[in-house]
């Protein structure tokens, strides 16, 4: 009995051991059709969700994709690096990508990129922040880009000329709060909105108001914040000013980012910052203005947002995926699925296809790539989006708090850009 | 059977629990105490730079201050989990008609996931479209929304009652347990002595509950250490860092900066203060 208990022991330990070393994912097929990996935030799924859907009803190999929740796609990327187990084409955020491939994430394409016959009409901001002492990792994804949207129903019974958006951040607080006064008595509808404790809303809502007055957000290396000086100052006090007047909605301070899209198509504001690639997810018979940003006093920007894709350097099925990646920009892919939603083209040599021109809006959106900034640092996303990172704490002084604060907290944004 | 023999047969008697704890266990611990003594990136070579991971811990203003704030969350936490939990045990702890019934009802939470407990609180306090708001004004108790996770105090305390929900009936059933275990002769003795309530608590229930106790602490101090998904579900560590726990600096050091060595670093000094306070704790309350 002691012996076969033994025994039983024995064959335990040589089972765990054999299910401890048997690691490892089964290869792919030399021949024959490949199924790749692939993985994207929700902030942008839409487009990626079309994008594949049309690749895999035309093509033998097939992707699939995996879409996480935007706030937790850095640390599940980082998680997935460290135990070599990215998927073999990744997504992310443009201003994540300078560190992600500084990092070494993301696979060499430069020669790759070079036999494509469109590759000057690459979408620059997002080849530029792809680019690594002149190697190239990433294609352009999909565009998103920071915009005011407004409802011109709400326009029109607040006695403001639905067909005429603001033109200037003074002027779209004018509009907010005729809006707040005139419809916002039962709580129902708001002036408008902001993301007040989400890091990433505020660069991509706030900073091309600065853009537009001709000021700058931080040095062109990426290693030092100007978030301290005039031009952004102005641009908070604006905003504030409309928080403490109750113009926004009430939950602006709060809102950390998953939700601070949801209230305009609903009906509930009445101007607002909004991602481009909502145009395409608006309620059909919504009414809705698009306009650029403008600065305190005039000029309009936008911030170039959106995401990049490369090939994960740990991918066993490098050709597979390149075909699919080179696919996306590809003319087809490009109108037949982007544009015909609505969304901004990765390519400017498409700005004006046949989609866009049937819509102003996308011809405006189109034409603001080039005008917009995409800004640069390596240590970009632990500095602006990370809750506990040093930009939120600056942000929300100067809209909540203590603006005699700034100064400091600038000083601790920019120590962590350095780091 | 020789001597031999038979110490062969104990080795291998033990071999699967030492093999599990030396895999799942051992090997992690070694490899993260390495890990603390090198720069370690995400792909490619790790660089050995001891001691500057340990170093750079007292410049990190956030994981500072996230030591006060989880002891101030330990201390507040144990206290009132404490004594809810010695409350529902003792109103459950009679056999008496749908008893049964409270029971079950107090321990039904502890059956949700942590986060998702998270999630549910978050939603159910949400100023836009959570029910208890509405509620609170309907019946007067408020005249506006409020601000649940608004304030450090308010997003604390909002975080404290979520987990005296999630885990009050769970404690209360390790103490149901020894509370059963007291014979009921000694109660009887107490009373015919003529003790009353309040000294057969004190006198007799408590100092018998002691080793229950001690578990139900070690558990409730350890656990509220390493709090991690009610802040990170709940908070989100705001408003402006005031909820922001150990576990989730070390998560922010290796996920959003990337710094695996100083995450390293950072969980090996978390782990030598676990073990200190519950190697004195043990001490205390054997």
């Amino acid at each position: 009995m002691r012996r076969r208990l033994a025994g039983i022991s024995l064959l335990g330990v040589l089972t765990l051991t054999a299910a401890a070393c048997g690691s490892g994912g089964d290869p792919q097929p030399a021949d024959g059709p490949v199924t790749i990996t692939m993985w994207t935030r929700a902030a942008t799924q839409a487009q990626s969700e079309r994008l594949v859907e049309a690749y895999n009803s035309s093509h033998e190999n097939q992707v699939k994709l995996t879409v996480i929740p935007t706030d937790n796609y850095q640390p599940r990327i980082a998680a997935a690096a460290g135990a070599r187990q990215l998927p073999d084409v990744f997504a992310a955020d443009v201003i994540f990508v300078p560190n992600y491939t500084s990092q070494g994430l993301f696979m060499d394409i430069t020669d790759r990129i070079a036999a494509l016959p469109f590759k000057d009409g690459l979408a620059p901001s997002h080849m530029k922040l792809g680019t690594l002492d002149g190697r190239q990792y990433t294609l352009p994804h999909t565009l998103d880009l920071s915009l005011w949207f407004w409802n011109k129903d709400l326009y029109e019974q607040a006695g403001l000329d639905p067909e005429q958006g603001p033109k200037t951040l003074r002027e779209f607080a004018e509009h907010a709060t005729t809006i707040q006064e005139k419809l916002g008595a039962d709580g129902k509808v708001h002036g408008t909105f902001f993301g007040g404790n989400c890091g990433g809303c505020y660069v991509f809502t706030f900073w091309p108001s600065v853009w537009a007055a001709g000021g700058q957000v931080m040095n062109a290396d990426g290693t030092a914040s100007l978030n301290d000086q005039p031009a952004m100052l102005e641009v908070f006090k604006i905003w504030r000013e409309l928080y403490e007047n109750e113009v926004t909605g009430p939950t602006a301070r709060e809102e950390q980012g998953p939700t601070w899209t949801g209230f305009f198509p609903k009906g509930e504001i009445g101007v607002m910052p909004m991602p481009s690639t909502m145009l395409g997810l608006m309620p059909q018979d919504m009414e809705i203005g698009v306009t650029p940003i403008a600065g305190p006093d005039g000029g309009e920007s936008t911030f170039v947002g959106g995401d990049s894709i490369g090939i994960s350097a740990t991918t066993q099925n490098a050709e597979a995926a390149w075909e699919f990646l080179s696919w996306t920009v590809s003319d087809e892919a490009q109108v037949e699925v982007m544009a015909k939603n609505k969304d901004v083209v990765a390519r400017t040599d498409l700005a004006g296809n046949k989609y866009a021109a049937e819509d102003p809006r996308v011809v405006l959106m189109n034409e603001m790539v080039g005008k917009g900034q995409t800004p640069y640092a390596l240590r970009f996303g632990q500095t602006f989006n990370d809750p506990q990172g040093p930009w939120l704490r600056l942000a929300r002084e100067a809209m909540f708090g203590d603006v005699s604060k700034v100064p400091q907290l600038n000083a601790d944004v920019t120590e962590s850009l350095q780091q | 059977m020789t001597v031999t023999s038979r110490k062969v047969q104990g080795w291998l008697y033990a071999a699967p629990t030492a093999v599990i704890v030396g895999a799942l266990f051992l090997a992690p611990l070694v490899l993260v105490v390495w890990m603390s003594l090198n720069r370690w990136p995400l792909l490619g070579p790790a660089v050995l730079n001891a001691p500057e991971n340990y170093l750079d811990i007292a410049g990190n203003t956030l994981f500072v201050d996230a030591v006060f704030f989880t002891l101030k969350y330990t201390a507040i936490t144990t206290v009132l989990l404490s004594l809810v939990a010695l409350g529902l045990a003792l109103l459950v702890q009679e056999r008496r008609p749908g008893v049964g019934f409270f029971r079950t009802a107090f321990f039904l939470p502890g059956a949700v996931g942590f986060a998702a407990a998270g999630l549910l609180f978050y939603g159910m306090l949400n100023n836009d479209f959570g029910p208890i708001d509405p509620m609170l004004q309907a019946l007067g108790i408020t005249d506006e929304p409020v601000r649940w996770i608004g304030t450090p105090n308010m997003a604390l305390f909002s975080t404290i009652t979520l987990v005296l929900w999630r885990f009050a009936g769970f404690n209360m059933l390790i103490l149901l347990t020894g509370l059963q275990a007291i014979p009921a002769e000694v109660y009887e003795a107490a009373r015919s002595d003529g003790a009353n309530r309040w000294q057969i608590l004190t006198r007799i229930t408590l100092p018998l509950l002691r080793p229950t106790l001690a578990l139900m602490l070690i558990l409730s101090v350890t656990g509220s250490l390493l709090a991690f998904d009610q802040f990170f579900v709940f908070t989100n560590g705001g408003p402006d860092n005031s909820t922001v726990s150990m576990v989730m600096v070390i998560y922010r050091e290796a996920f959003f900066r990337f710094d695996l060595g100083g995450a390293a670093a950072l969980s090996v000094v978390l782990l030598v203060v676990l073990v200190a306070i519950n190697t004195l704790m043990l001490r205390r309350l054997r």
